[in-house]
Protein backbone atom coordinates (compact mmCIF):
# COMPACT_ATOMS: atom_id res chain seq x y z
CA UNK A 1 0.00 0.00 0.00
CA UNK A 2 3.08 2.65 0.66
CA UNK A 3 3.71 1.73 -3.38
CA UNK A 4 5.12 5.35 -4.72
CA UNK A 5 5.63 5.81 -8.43
CA UNK A 6 8.47 8.47 -9.52
CA UNK A 7 6.54 11.23 -12.12
CA UNK A 8 7.97 13.84 -14.08
CA UNK A 9 6.13 17.15 -12.68
CA UNK A 10 4.88 18.49 -16.63
CA UNK A 11 1.98 20.70 -15.36
CA UNK A 12 1.85 22.92 -12.12
CA UNK A 13 -0.42 25.28 -10.85
CA UNK A 14 -0.06 26.26 -6.93
CA UNK A 15 -0.06 23.04 -5.68
CA UNK A 16 -2.13 20.94 -8.25
CA UNK A 17 0.47 19.33 -10.98
CA UNK A 18 0.02 17.03 -13.92
CA UNK A 19 2.91 14.59 -13.83
CA UNK A 20 3.89 11.86 -16.36
CA UNK A 21 4.85 8.25 -15.70
CA UNK A 22 5.89 5.83 -18.50
CA UNK A 23 3.86 7.97 -20.58
CA UNK A 24 1.03 7.73 -18.52
CA UNK A 25 -0.35 11.43 -17.23
CA UNK A 26 -2.26 11.76 -13.97
CA UNK A 27 -3.07 14.49 -11.21
CA UNK A 28 -1.19 14.84 -8.26
CA UNK A 29 -0.81 17.52 -5.20
CA UNK A 30 2.45 19.13 -4.51
CA UNK A 31 1.42 20.17 -0.72
CA UNK A 32 3.99 17.88 0.89
CA UNK A 33 6.64 19.34 -1.23
CA UNK A 34 5.81 23.21 -1.36
CA UNK A 35 9.39 23.91 -3.46
CA UNK A 36 8.55 21.27 -6.20
CA UNK A 37 8.71 22.95 -9.19
CA UNK A 38 8.15 22.00 -13.01
CA UNK A 39 10.31 19.60 -14.43
CA UNK A 40 11.31 17.69 -11.36
CA UNK A 41 11.33 14.25 -10.60
CA UNK A 42 9.13 13.22 -7.65
CA UNK A 43 7.53 10.17 -5.92
CA UNK A 44 3.78 10.00 -6.19
CA UNK A 45 1.87 8.20 -3.36
CA UNK A 46 -1.62 8.01 -3.15
CA UNK A 47 -1.87 11.22 -5.09
CA UNK A 48 0.57 13.21 -3.53
CA UNK A 49 4.47 13.95 -3.91
CA UNK A 50 6.12 12.49 -0.80
CA UNK A 51 9.51 13.47 -2.02
CA UNK A 52 12.32 14.07 -4.56
CA UNK A 53 14.11 11.14 -6.68
CA UNK A 54 16.76 11.03 -8.81
CA UNK A 55 17.06 9.86 -12.67
CA UNK A 56 19.00 7.13 -11.73
CA UNK A 57 16.36 5.83 -9.30
CA UNK A 58 13.51 7.12 -11.33
CA UNK A 59 14.66 5.01 -14.64
CA UNK A 60 15.12 1.63 -11.86
CA UNK A 61 12.04 1.75 -10.81
CA UNK A 62 9.70 1.96 -14.00
CA UNK A 63 12.14 -0.62 -15.38
CA UNK A 64 11.03 -2.74 -12.28
CA UNK A 65 7.34 -1.84 -13.04
CA UNK A 66 7.20 -3.04 -17.00
CA UNK A 67 9.31 -5.89 -15.95
CA UNK A 68 5.91 -6.54 -13.28
CA UNK A 69 3.38 -5.45 -15.96
CA UNK A 70 5.45 -7.88 -18.54
CA UNK A 71 4.98 -10.86 -15.87
CA UNK A 72 1.50 -10.28 -14.88
CA UNK A 73 0.89 -10.26 -18.88
CA UNK A 74 1.95 -13.49 -19.11
CA UNK B 1 22.91 -6.33 -12.93
CA UNK B 2 23.33 -9.49 -12.76
CA UNK B 3 26.72 -9.65 -11.80
CA UNK B 4 26.42 -7.21 -8.59
CA UNK B 5 23.21 -9.44 -7.84
CA UNK B 6 25.77 -11.97 -7.63
CA UNK B 7 28.82 -10.25 -6.06
CA UNK B 8 25.74 -9.22 -3.21
CA UNK B 9 25.01 -12.58 -2.99
CA UNK B 10 28.46 -14.13 -2.50
CA UNK B 11 29.00 -11.55 0.28
CA UNK B 12 25.83 -12.51 2.04
CA UNK B 13 26.50 -16.40 1.71
CA UNK B 14 29.73 -16.12 3.12
CA UNK B 15 28.93 -13.31 6.01
CA UNK B 16 25.72 -15.93 7.13
CA UNK B 17 28.26 -18.83 7.11
CA UNK B 18 30.60 -16.67 9.57
CA UNK B 19 27.31 -16.06 11.57
CA UNK B 20 26.99 -19.71 11.87
CA UNK B 21 23.67 -19.89 13.34
CA UNK B 22 20.15 -18.88 12.70
CA UNK B 23 19.41 -15.35 11.51
CA UNK B 24 15.84 -13.69 11.12
CA UNK B 25 15.31 -10.49 9.35
CA UNK B 26 12.14 -8.80 9.78
CA UNK B 27 11.07 -6.46 6.34
CA UNK B 28 7.77 -4.37 8.35
CA UNK B 29 6.52 -3.12 4.47
CA UNK B 30 4.04 -4.97 2.49
CA UNK B 31 5.82 -3.61 -0.69
CA UNK B 32 9.09 -4.89 0.83
CA UNK B 33 7.07 -8.52 1.14
CA UNK B 34 6.04 -8.36 -2.52
CA UNK B 35 9.15 -7.15 -4.27
CA UNK B 36 11.27 -10.26 -2.54
CA UNK B 37 8.88 -12.88 -3.45
CA UNK B 38 8.45 -11.83 -6.87
CA UNK B 39 11.81 -11.41 -8.00
CA UNK B 40 12.62 -14.79 -6.17
CA UNK B 41 15.04 -13.25 -4.03
CA UNK B 42 14.15 -16.08 -1.53
CA UNK B 43 15.35 -19.00 -3.36
CA UNK B 44 18.98 -17.27 -3.23
CA UNK B 45 19.13 -16.63 0.33
CA UNK B 46 22.11 -19.02 2.52
CA UNK B 47 19.83 -21.52 4.33
CA UNK B 48 20.58 -19.67 7.81
CA UNK B 49 18.69 -16.17 6.45
CA UNK B 50 15.04 -16.12 7.15
CA UNK B 51 13.01 -13.43 6.49
CA UNK B 52 9.99 -12.99 8.20
CA UNK B 53 7.22 -10.28 6.92
CA UNK B 54 5.92 -8.37 9.58
CA UNK B 55 3.12 -6.11 10.64
CA UNK B 56 3.46 -3.81 7.34
CA UNK B 57 0.85 -4.31 5.31
CA UNK B 58 -2.07 -2.00 6.48
CA UNK B 59 -4.93 -3.61 5.63
CA UNK B 60 -3.58 -6.93 7.38
CA UNK B 61 -2.94 -4.73 10.81
CA UNK B 62 -6.32 -3.18 11.07
CA UNK B 63 -8.37 -4.95 13.95
CA UNK B 64 -10.88 -7.04 13.03
CA UNK B 65 -13.36 -4.27 15.26
CA UNK B 66 -12.46 -1.31 12.70
CA UNK B 67 -13.73 -3.78 9.95
CA UNK B 68 -16.84 -4.41 11.59
CA UNK B 69 -17.07 -0.58 11.99
CA UNK B 70 -16.73 0.16 8.77
CA UNK B 71 -19.19 -2.56 7.32
CA UNK B 72 -21.45 -1.30 9.76
CA UNK B 73 -21.34 2.32 8.39
CA UNK B 74 -21.80 1.00 5.18
CA UNK B 75 -25.11 0.03 5.86
CA UNK B 76 -26.40 3.84 6.48
CA UNK B 77 -28.01 5.07 3.60
CA UNK B 78 -26.97 9.00 4.76
CA UNK B 79 -23.39 7.95 4.11
CA UNK B 80 -21.00 7.12 1.05
CA UNK B 81 -18.25 4.90 1.85
CA UNK B 82 -14.94 6.22 0.47
CA UNK B 83 -12.39 3.74 0.50
CA UNK B 84 -8.74 2.99 -1.01
CA UNK B 85 -9.21 -0.59 -3.19
CA UNK B 86 -7.07 -2.82 -0.38
CA UNK B 87 -10.01 -2.68 1.97
CA UNK B 88 -13.02 -3.70 -0.09
CA UNK B 89 -12.47 -7.56 -0.10
CA UNK B 90 -11.15 -7.83 4.11
CA UNK B 91 -13.59 -9.55 5.15
CA UNK B 92 -15.64 -8.84 8.67
CA UNK B 93 -18.43 -10.58 10.60
CA UNK B 94 -21.05 -9.25 8.19
CA UNK B 95 -19.19 -10.06 4.89
CA UNK B 96 -16.99 -7.39 2.94
CA UNK B 97 -17.35 -4.02 1.03
CA UNK B 98 -17.16 -6.28 -1.91
CA UNK B 99 -20.89 -8.04 -0.99
CA UNK B 100 -22.19 -5.02 -0.21
CA UNK B 101 -21.21 -3.01 -3.16
CA UNK B 102 -24.54 -3.76 -4.76
CA UNK B 103 -25.01 -0.53 -2.68
CA UNK B 104 -24.32 2.47 -4.35
CA UNK B 105 -22.97 4.23 -1.59
CA UNK B 106 -19.37 2.35 -1.69
CA UNK B 107 -16.71 4.27 -3.63
CA UNK B 108 -13.09 3.18 -4.39
CA UNK B 109 -10.85 6.08 -4.25
CA UNK B 110 -7.32 6.80 -5.61
CA UNK B 111 -6.29 9.70 -3.31
CA UNK B 112 -8.17 11.54 -0.10
CA UNK B 113 -8.85 13.90 -2.22
CA UNK B 114 -11.03 12.18 -4.10
CA UNK B 115 -13.05 11.10 -1.12
CA UNK B 116 -13.12 15.43 -0.54
CA UNK B 117 -14.79 15.70 -3.99
CA UNK B 118 -17.14 13.11 -3.59
CA UNK B 119 -18.03 15.88 -0.51
CA UNK B 120 -18.65 18.52 -3.13
CA UNK B 121 -20.58 16.27 -5.61
CA UNK B 122 -22.76 14.96 -2.87
CA UNK B 123 -23.68 17.08 -0.66
CA UNK B 124 -26.99 15.82 1.01
CA UNK B 125 -24.80 12.48 2.21
CA UNK B 126 -21.39 12.15 4.50
CA UNK B 127 -18.48 11.42 3.02
CA UNK B 128 -16.64 8.97 5.04
CA UNK B 129 -12.50 8.28 4.17
CA UNK B 130 -11.44 4.99 5.29
CA UNK B 131 -8.15 6.36 6.52
CA UNK B 132 -6.17 3.28 7.25
CA UNK B 133 -2.55 3.19 6.59
CA UNK B 134 1.11 3.95 7.76
CA UNK B 135 3.29 7.19 7.96
CA UNK B 136 3.41 7.48 3.98
CA UNK B 137 -0.36 7.81 3.50
CA UNK B 138 -1.33 9.82 6.60
CA UNK B 139 -0.35 13.07 5.03
CA UNK B 140 -2.50 13.08 2.53
CA UNK B 141 -5.54 12.30 4.75
CA UNK B 142 -4.26 15.26 7.11
CA UNK B 143 -4.23 17.31 3.85
CA UNK B 144 -8.03 16.55 3.20
CA UNK B 145 -9.10 17.62 6.66
CA UNK B 146 -7.83 20.54 6.54
CA UNK B 147 -8.81 21.98 3.10
CA UNK B 148 -12.61 20.45 4.15
CA UNK B 149 -11.80 22.92 7.27
CA UNK B 150 -10.68 25.59 4.99
CA UNK B 151 -13.19 24.73 2.65
CA UNK B 152 -16.28 24.04 5.24
CA UNK B 153 -16.97 21.21 3.83
CA UNK B 154 -19.09 19.81 6.32
CA UNK B 155 -20.24 16.26 4.73
CA UNK B 156 -16.41 15.07 4.58
CA UNK B 157 -15.15 13.48 8.03
CA UNK B 158 -12.45 10.27 8.10
CA UNK B 159 -12.53 7.40 10.07
CA UNK B 160 -8.97 7.10 11.25
CA UNK B 161 -6.87 3.06 11.49
CA UNK B 162 -3.71 5.44 10.41
CA UNK B 163 -1.21 3.50 12.63
CA UNK B 164 3.13 4.05 13.28
CA UNK B 165 5.30 1.59 12.21
CA UNK B 166 7.79 2.57 15.07
CA UNK B 167 5.47 1.55 18.46
CA UNK B 168 4.71 -1.87 16.52
CA UNK B 169 8.51 -2.67 15.94
CA UNK B 170 8.99 -1.82 19.91
CA UNK B 171 5.77 -4.53 20.39
CA UNK B 172 7.06 -6.65 18.23
CA UNK B 173 10.84 -6.95 20.35
CA UNK B 174 9.56 -6.56 23.47
CA UNK B 175 7.56 -9.87 22.98
CA UNK B 176 8.90 -13.07 25.05
CA UNK B 177 9.39 -15.46 22.06
CA UNK B 178 10.35 -12.86 19.18
CA UNK B 179 12.88 -14.23 17.03
CA UNK B 180 13.84 -11.37 15.04
CA UNK B 181 17.23 -10.22 14.77
CA UNK B 182 17.40 -6.81 12.71
CA UNK B 183 14.84 -4.82 10.27
CA UNK B 184 15.01 -4.46 7.02
CA UNK B 185 13.46 -0.75 7.02
CA UNK B 186 10.35 0.50 5.01
CA UNK B 187 11.55 2.82 2.17
CA UNK B 188 8.44 5.08 1.86
CA UNK B 189 7.63 5.62 5.50
CA UNK B 190 11.36 6.25 5.64
CA UNK B 191 10.82 9.15 2.89
CA UNK B 192 8.31 10.48 5.64
CA UNK B 193 9.30 10.28 8.94
CA UNK B 194 13.40 9.80 8.02
CA UNK B 195 15.46 7.08 9.14
CA UNK B 196 16.60 8.51 11.96
CA UNK B 197 13.15 7.74 13.31
CA UNK B 198 14.62 4.38 13.49
CA UNK B 199 17.36 5.24 16.46
CA UNK B 200 15.55 4.25 19.04
CA UNK B 201 15.19 0.59 17.87
CA UNK B 202 18.74 0.43 17.67
CA UNK B 203 19.85 2.51 20.53
CA UNK B 204 17.16 0.64 22.80
CA UNK B 205 17.22 -3.15 21.48
CA UNK B 206 20.40 -2.75 20.11
CA UNK B 207 19.35 -4.26 16.45
CA UNK B 208 20.31 -3.34 13.08
CA UNK B 209 18.15 -1.01 11.05
CA UNK B 210 18.36 -0.69 7.45
CA UNK B 211 16.46 1.24 5.10
CA UNK B 212 15.84 -0.21 1.54
CA UNK B 213 14.76 0.51 -1.45
CA UNK B 214 12.36 -1.99 -3.82
CA UNK B 215 14.62 -3.36 -6.22
CA UNK B 216 16.10 -6.59 -5.97
CA UNK B 217 19.32 -5.70 -5.73
CA UNK B 218 18.94 -2.59 -3.09
CA UNK B 219 17.29 -5.15 -0.71
CA UNK B 220 19.91 -7.88 -1.31
CA UNK B 221 22.83 -5.35 -0.11
CA UNK B 222 20.87 -4.65 2.74
CA UNK B 223 20.63 -8.24 3.99
CA UNK B 224 24.47 -8.07 3.04
CA UNK B 225 24.94 -4.90 5.69
CA UNK B 226 22.96 -5.86 8.23
CA UNK B 227 24.58 -9.71 8.24
CA UNK B 228 27.64 -7.91 8.20
CA UNK B 229 26.70 -5.50 11.61
CA UNK B 230 25.55 -9.09 13.05
CA UNK B 231 28.34 -10.60 12.62
CA UNK B 232 30.44 -7.76 13.75
CA UNK B 233 28.17 -8.05 17.27
CA UNK B 234 27.01 -4.10 15.70
CA UNK B 235 23.55 -2.31 15.57
CA UNK B 236 23.87 0.45 12.99
CA UNK B 237 21.15 2.88 12.08
CA UNK B 238 21.57 3.34 7.95
CA UNK B 239 19.88 3.88 5.00
CA UNK B 240 20.51 2.47 1.55
CA UNK B 241 17.61 4.39 -0.13
CA UNK B 242 19.59 7.73 -0.76
CA UNK B 243 17.79 8.70 -3.46
CA UNK B 244 14.63 9.14 -1.53
CA UNK B 245 15.42 9.22 1.98
CA UNK B 246 16.80 11.43 4.20
CA UNK B 247 17.33 10.87 8.08
CA UNK B 248 14.69 14.35 8.90
CA UNK B 249 12.37 12.82 6.49
CA UNK B 250 9.34 14.85 4.92
CA UNK B 251 9.19 17.71 7.73
CA UNK B 252 6.76 19.42 5.62
CA UNK B 253 4.45 16.21 5.95
CA UNK B 254 5.37 15.55 9.40
CA UNK B 255 3.97 19.24 10.17
CA UNK B 256 1.29 18.89 8.88
CA UNK B 257 0.12 15.37 10.18
CA UNK B 258 1.50 16.45 13.47
CA UNK B 259 -1.16 19.23 13.35
CA UNK B 260 -4.33 17.39 12.53
CA UNK B 261 -3.62 13.96 14.41
CA UNK B 262 -2.16 12.93 17.88
CA UNK B 263 -0.74 9.91 19.06
CA UNK B 264 -3.68 7.14 20.57
CA UNK B 265 -3.57 3.88 21.73
CA UNK B 266 -4.01 1.40 18.55
CA UNK B 267 -5.79 -1.80 17.92
CA UNK B 268 -3.43 -4.29 15.61
CA UNK B 269 -4.79 -7.59 14.34
CA UNK B 270 -1.74 -9.82 15.84
CA UNK B 271 -0.58 -7.44 18.61
CA UNK B 272 -3.78 -5.97 20.48
CA UNK B 273 -3.59 -2.79 21.76
CA UNK B 274 -0.57 -1.00 21.55
CA UNK B 275 0.30 2.16 23.55
CA UNK B 276 0.38 5.54 20.93
CA UNK B 277 0.74 3.31 18.06
CA UNK B 278 -2.17 4.65 16.09
CA UNK B 279 -2.93 8.34 15.05
CA UNK B 280 -6.45 9.89 15.77
CA UNK B 281 -7.78 13.77 14.99
CA UNK B 282 -7.02 16.03 17.40
CA UNK B 283 -10.02 17.91 19.27
CA UNK B 284 -9.89 20.88 16.86
CA UNK B 285 -10.54 18.33 14.23
CA UNK B 286 -13.19 16.69 16.05
CA UNK B 287 -16.01 17.84 13.36
CA UNK B 288 -14.31 15.68 10.81
CA UNK B 289 -13.57 12.90 13.39
CA UNK B 290 -15.97 9.81 12.01
CA UNK B 291 -15.79 8.19 15.50
CA UNK B 292 -16.97 11.36 17.17
CA UNK B 293 -19.47 11.95 14.58
CA UNK B 294 -21.25 8.90 14.60
CA UNK B 295 -20.16 7.98 18.36
CA UNK B 296 -18.21 5.00 18.04
CA UNK B 297 -14.93 3.61 19.99
CA UNK B 298 -12.90 1.14 18.62
CA UNK B 299 -12.30 -2.07 20.87
CA UNK B 300 -9.86 -4.93 21.19
CA UNK B 301 -11.90 -7.50 19.21
CA UNK B 302 -11.93 -11.46 18.73
CA UNK B 303 -10.05 -12.60 15.62
CA UNK B 304 -11.64 -14.99 12.93
CA UNK B 305 -11.88 -18.50 14.61
CA UNK B 306 -8.71 -20.90 13.13
CA UNK B 307 -7.36 -17.56 11.31
CA UNK B 308 -3.50 -17.62 12.64
CA UNK B 309 -2.83 -14.20 10.70
CA UNK B 310 -1.99 -12.60 13.71
CA UNK B 311 1.01 -15.04 14.57
CA UNK B 312 2.31 -14.43 10.81
CA UNK B 313 2.23 -10.74 11.01
CA UNK B 314 4.06 -11.38 14.29
CA UNK B 315 6.88 -13.05 12.69
CA UNK B 316 6.07 -16.29 14.91
CA UNK B 317 5.04 -18.66 11.79
CA UNK B 318 5.14 -18.82 8.66
CA UNK B 319 2.16 -18.84 6.52
CA UNK B 320 1.64 -22.41 5.48
CA UNK B 321 1.93 -23.08 9.08
CA UNK B 322 -1.50 -22.31 9.46
CA UNK B 323 -3.65 -25.11 8.75
CA UNK B 324 -6.30 -22.94 7.15
CA UNK B 325 -3.66 -21.61 4.05
CA UNK B 326 -3.94 -22.70 0.18
CA UNK B 327 -7.06 -24.89 2.05
CA UNK B 328 -10.12 -22.82 3.61
CA UNK B 329 -8.14 -19.83 2.70
CA UNK B 330 -7.07 -18.39 -0.70
CA UNK B 331 -7.00 -15.34 -2.55
CA UNK B 332 -10.39 -16.24 -4.28
CA UNK B 333 -12.15 -17.08 -1.01
CA UNK B 334 -9.62 -15.55 2.04
CA UNK B 335 -10.48 -15.87 5.03
CA UNK B 336 -8.44 -13.94 6.84
CA UNK B 337 -6.35 -10.19 5.65
CA UNK B 338 -2.79 -11.47 5.11
CA UNK B 339 -4.39 -13.33 2.25
CA UNK B 340 -6.91 -10.89 1.01
CA UNK B 341 -4.05 -8.05 0.47
CA UNK B 342 -1.53 -8.36 -2.50
CA UNK B 343 1.00 -7.13 -0.06
CA UNK B 344 -0.26 -9.87 2.48
CA UNK B 345 2.43 -12.28 3.30
CA UNK B 346 -0.45 -15.27 2.88
CA UNK B 347 -0.99 -13.93 -0.47
CA UNK B 348 2.38 -14.18 -1.40
CA UNK B 349 3.60 -17.13 -0.11
CA UNK B 350 0.48 -18.52 -2.01
CA UNK B 351 1.21 -16.91 -5.28
CA UNK B 352 5.16 -16.99 -5.51
CA UNK B 353 5.40 -19.93 -2.60
CA UNK B 354 9.20 -21.15 -2.36
CA UNK B 355 10.76 -23.99 -3.74
CA UNK B 356 12.11 -26.91 -1.31
CA UNK B 357 9.74 -25.36 1.44
CA UNK B 358 7.39 -27.59 3.23
CA UNK B 359 3.98 -25.44 1.93
CA UNK B 360 0.71 -26.74 -0.03
CA UNK B 361 1.40 -24.18 -2.93
CA UNK B 362 3.98 -25.91 -5.40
Amino acid sequence: MCLAIPARIIELEGDKAIVDAMGNRFKAKTTLLPDAKLGDLVLVHAGFAISRVDEEEARKTWELFSEIEDLNAE
Amino acid sequence: MLNKINQAQDILDATCKSIGRQINIMEVCGTHTVSIFRSGLRSLLPENLRLLSGPGCPVCVTSQDYIDIVLELADRDDCIIATYGDMIRVPGKAGSLETKQSKANIRVVLSSEDALQLAKENPDKTVIFIAVGFETTTPASAVAVKEARADSIENFCILSGHKLVVPAMRALLSGKNNKIDAFLCPGHVSAIIGYGAFREIVEDFNRPCVVAGFEPLQIIETLAEICKQLLENKAELKSLYGAVVTEQGNITAQKIVEDCFEPIDGYWRGLGKIEASSLGLKREYSKYDAFKRFNITEKSSEEIKGCRCGEVLCGLIEPHECSLFAKKCTPIKPVGPCMVSSEGACAAWFKYGRQGNNNDNR
